[in-house]
This record gives C-alpha cells, structure tokens and sequence, in this order.
C-alpha cells in the first residue's frame, strides 16, 4: 500500500498581521483519513493547502514521512499528492479519460499503463468507463464529475491524498453515497487523506482523526471521533460537537456491532399451526414471515396464527424498518422510533433475514462502547 | 459615372479576370501578413502581461491609441519615413490588430476557471503546460472571436491602402472613382466584403472544429 506520514511542525502563517494558522503541530500517522474541521476561517484550508505548498508557511515544517517538503522541486512534490477540491476543478476540454490521466501524463508513464489506470480507476469509483471514457465534463452529473475527480486524484497512486471539502456541492443523498464510496476506497487502498470539512457530522463519519480548528487557526482538539465526542476538550469543541453528540455517537456504531437476535420466524407455505406452536414456545407475539428467499415480508400475529392451512404473503398486521449490517446506529434508531414495532429486521447484502435488532440491544451496544472510557456526562 | 451606363460591364469583366484574380491575391496577401505578424505580438506582449499583470494597463493604452489614429493620417505621418512602401501599409494594418488581439488573447487566457487552474498546479503542472494545455485550449474560443474581429477590420482597411499604392482591391475601387467608371468599383466593393464573410465564416467553423467540449453530448 502506498501511504505516508503527514507531520506539522510549529507551523504558522501570517496574513498580514493577522495569523491564519498559528503554532499547528499534528502527525497524521500513515494510512489515515485526518479531518480538519471547524468554523470559516479557522485555517482549515490554509494548512491543507501547506501539504502541496499552494501555501507556504511563514514558519514551521510539514514533513512528508519525515521529509521537508520545502526541500523537495515543487512540482515534484504535487504530483505526489492527489488533491481534490470542492469545485472539483474538472479540465473541461479534456475528456473524462484525459481528465483521470492527468498525472500519470505528468509523470510520463507509458502510454498502455496509462490505458488500463484509467479503465480501472473509473471502474473504481463506480463508473462505466465504456460509457463516459469519451465523454467530456460537462455531459456528466454532479455526482459523477466528483467521482472523476477522486479518480483523477488517486490516479497515480499517491501516499497521500488532500480533499478540500469534496463532496461539498453535491445534494445530500448523493453525498452520503459518495461518502460510503470513499471509504470503502480508502479501507482497500490505504492512502494516507488529509480532509478538510466545516460539517462536524462528516468529520464524524469520515475521519479516522478529526481536528477540530477554531477561529484564527489554532487546534483545538486532535483526537478520534469517539473521543472527540465523549471528551470534548474545551467549551468550544464541546459547542461544535453540539448537544446531540450522544447521537452523534451512533453514527460511528453500525448495526453489525449491536447484538443481533434470532427472532421467530415462519415462511410462506409453511403450516400456520407448526409457526403458532414456535412463537408460543419462545413466547412471542410476533412471527416474521419470510418468502421463499428467505426476503422479509412482515409481521404476523400469533393469534392469527391459530389455524390451519398454509401461510400465504398477504396476511400480515405490520411491517418493520428494514436495516444492514452497515446500516449506522442512527439510522438504525432514526427507523426504529418511526416504525410501529420498535423492532428492525436485519438483512444481508442479498436482502436475505439475518436477524432482528431491538431498541434495547441499540441501547446496549451503545452504552457498552463508551465503557472502556465511562465518564461520559450528557 | 456615366449616365446610362449598367453597374457591372461583364465584357469588362471577362477580360479582366487575371487582374481581379491579383487583386484579390494582394488583398489576401496584405490581410494575412497584417494578422500574422500582429498575432505573434499580440501574443507576446500578453504572454508579457501574464507574467506582468500590472503591464495590460499600459499595453492596451498604447494599443488603443495606436487604434484611434484614422488610417489615412497615420500613412501619411508615415511615408516620409517608409515611403510608399508595403511596411507602410503593414505597419498601419497591424497597430490595428493589435488591441483586439491583445484584449482577447489575455482575456481568453484569464477566461480559466480559477477552480481548474488551481486544480492544475495542485496536481504539478509547471507555469508552461498550465499556459499550452489547459490556458490556451480553454480561451481558443475567446482567441479566435479576436481573430475574427481583427481580420475583418484588416481586410476593410487594406482597400485603404490601395491608395498608397500597395495594391488589393483596393486598387480596383481607385480605378473606378479615377474614371468614372462602375465595374471596377463594384467588383472591388463586392469582392472585398465576400472575402471578409467567407473567411469570417472559415474562423467560425475552425472554433467550433477546435472546441468541440462546447458541443452538447451527441
């Protein structure tokens, strides 16, 4: 894998005579994503744009795996660093193809290495490179020119990666996907990210490390998402957090980390009474009635269940919030609170019943990975 | 003119065929030296200003000047020093151009979105490929709308210069007010303002060849 520190050493710079970045020193060790989050102004962008000096410091160091940077030919140095931005910064008279060959054509890799980079780059970020190889930036949706530019910024592997809010412009639904599909991405490549946000929940979700930057550039906080949200370190992080960080918290659990139970369950075509003599037994009103894929249908009354005759699919009293195991715990609780039966159905990739997840195991799982550090106070 | 007499005298005309074909070859000759050389300065002079930004200033003043003198009067302070010579002609044909081209030239190039060029130099492009592969190509559009505006001026005042001698069609409409007489006039006219549609038409299709991103998704 190809990934490097990222170290800030006492570094500082000065706008006239006001600092924009004072005194910053943080080492974002190999292989992980960093997240600078905080208020306009805070320097976030400023000490990004020190990484691939389109900033330079006005005193300090940033050393890449224990390099100065300043010591390295400056064009040498960027294209070493994938750099994507908010505004995606497309070339909009190069094709998508040229596009994503931008730095491999810097570096002057042959012209076949090139050819396959692309065609699996683009297959990579989730795009038919048969269908918009050829095409230019302007014929693509929001969504998609933003998966060229992450493409275009890894394309020629770099151990290190900077995102200045890069999924900003996009509309909310598109950018939770883009999310997921960056850290799926990142969890198989293992690149080294620097990532600059102002939204506290992206921070969240995305960083491995989240530093949080207050108004005329000082950290004020540099620590895990989970630490961050149980141990804010002054009053102003703990304002940026905001009050639902407990919430917050649920988004960094997914419904895999949470017990899951068996529940009772009966298939279509199965004998009613057979399904009646099970949920008695485990003493449950409810039995969720599966089809013949195993796909969820709905729940059942025990009462109804006192016949005979087989089951069929259109006899059901309710139906429950499906979830993933990927599914967060926020979202997981979000359905939960909404639906009638305080009950989510688990399923598999394939939409295959895997288990059914209560409001108290939520809890429970909660509750539990705050534990090792219990001094939480709402 | 004389009174009676029709506008064109194709009589005329047919025997005079290989002289209107010269005439029309000067014509193309003067535009396309003027152009030439004034793009190559224009082009210079806005690299100069790329690097120099405070230089668009001054240069495009200088320019403007030089575009407000009235032709006849600039070859006139100029044949005693040039005679009447084609440098006369050339260096008054391309003082015109070069505040059109200098204008879009530099405008073509600042036309880059600033999120592209950003992008660009984040990504290692040196000061030289940011200027050939991602300034020039993206302000071709811009570039060539100057061109345009250049080459048509040039080719209405290269009649003028029919006057001082130099020949073009200019040289036929001279004739014709010389004698009092409507063919050659009118072939002048006519052929001088078809030369600047159809190579004013040539540049449109060369922008649209050269810009083909613009185009919506076939």
């Amino acid at each position: 894998m190809n990934q490097a520190t990222v170290e800030f050493r006492h570094v500082s710079k000065q706008y006239g005579p006001q600092g924009a970045v004072v005194d910053l020193s943080l080492t974002v060790p190999a292989g992980d994503i960093c997240v600078l989050v905080g208020p306009s102004g805070c320097g976030k962008t400023t000490s990004l744009k020190m990484v691939n000096r389109l900033v330079e410091p006005s005193s300090g160091q940033v050393l890449i795996d224990g390099q100065d940077i300043m010591r390295v030919d400056v064009t040498e140095l960027r294209r070493l660093i994938g750099y994507v931005i908010q505004q995606i910064g497309l070339f909009p008279h190069q094709t998508i193809a040229d596009n994503v060959a931008t730095v491999p054509r810097l570096l002057a890799w042959p012209r076949a290495r090139i050819l396959s980079r692309v065609e699996e780059l683009l297959e990579l970020v989730g795009l038919d490179p048969g269908r918009v190889r050829d095409r230019y930036p302007s014929q693509l949706s929001g969504g998609e020119r933003q998966r060229v530019g992450v493409a275009r910024a890894m394309a020629a592997e770099p151990p290190v990666m900077l995102m200045d809010e890069p999924f900003g412009a996009v509309d909310p639904i598109v950018r939770e996907r883009l999310q997921n599909e960056f850290l799926r991405l990142h969890r198989a490549l293992g690149t080294t990210v620097l990532f600059v946000t102002h939204d506290i929940d992206e921070a969240i979700k995305m960083g491995t490390r989240v530093a949080v930057m207050q108004q005329g550039g000082h950290l004020a906080q540099y620590a895990p998402p989970t630490e961050l949200l149980l141990h804010p370190a002054n009053d102003f992080v703990g304002r940026f957090v905001g009050t639902d960080r407990g919430l917050k918290r649920l988004t960094l659990l997914t419904v895999a980390e949470a017990k899951i139970q068996s529940g009772v369950v009966a298939r279509v075509g199965e004998g009613a009474r057979a399904a009646w003599r099970r949920a008695l037994e485990a003493e449950s009103p409810w039995v969720l009635l599966l089809d013949r894929d195993d796909r969820p249908q709905g729940w059942m009354r025990v009462e109804q269940l006192a016949r005979e005759g087989p089951l069929t699919a259109d006899s059901m009293d309710a139906s429950s919030p499906l979830v993933h195991y990927e599914t967060t715990l926020r979202d997981a609780l979000s359905m939960l609170l909404a639906s009638a039966v305080q009950t989510a159905v688990v399923v598999d990739e394939r939409g295959r019943y895997a288990g059914i997840l209560t409001l108290d195991e939520l809890g429970i799982a909660f509750r539990s990975d705050a534990e090792p550090r219990a001094v939480e106070v709402a | 003119m004389r009174p009676g007499e029709p506008l064109i005298l194709w009589d005329w005309t047919f025997n005079h065929l290989p002289d209107i074909a010269r005439r029309v070859q000067e014509h193309l000759v003067l535009t396309g030296i003027a152009v030439g050389v004034g793009f190559v300065l224009a082009f210079a002079l806005s690299l100069a200003i790329r690097q120099v930004p405070q230089l668009y200033a001054p240069v495009t003043w200088l320019a403007g000047v030089l575009y407000s003198i009235p032709s006849l009067a600039l070859f006139a302070v100029l044949i005693p020093f040039t005679g009447l010579s084609i440098a006369t002609a050339e260096i008054g044909l391309v003082s015109y151009t070069l505040l059109i081209l200098v204008r879009n030239i530099v405008g073509g190039i600042r036309s880059v979105p600033p999120e592209v060029r950003e992008s660009a130099i984040g990504m290692g492009y040196s000061q030289w490929q940011l200027l050939w592969r991602i300034e020039l190509p993206l302000g071709l559009a811009v570039i060539i709308a100057g061109v345009r505006v250049a080459l048509v001026t040039t080719i209405g005042l290269v009649t003028v210069t029919g006057i001082i001698g130099q020949g073009g069609l200019g040289s036929l409409i001279l004739l014709g007010i010389q004698q009092f007489f409507a063919t050659p006039l009118v072939i002048g006219a006519v052929l001088s303002i078809a030369l600047a549609v159809v190579l004013d038409g040539a540049l449109v299709v060369l922008q649209r060849r050269v810009t083909p991103w613009t185009r919506p998704a076939a």
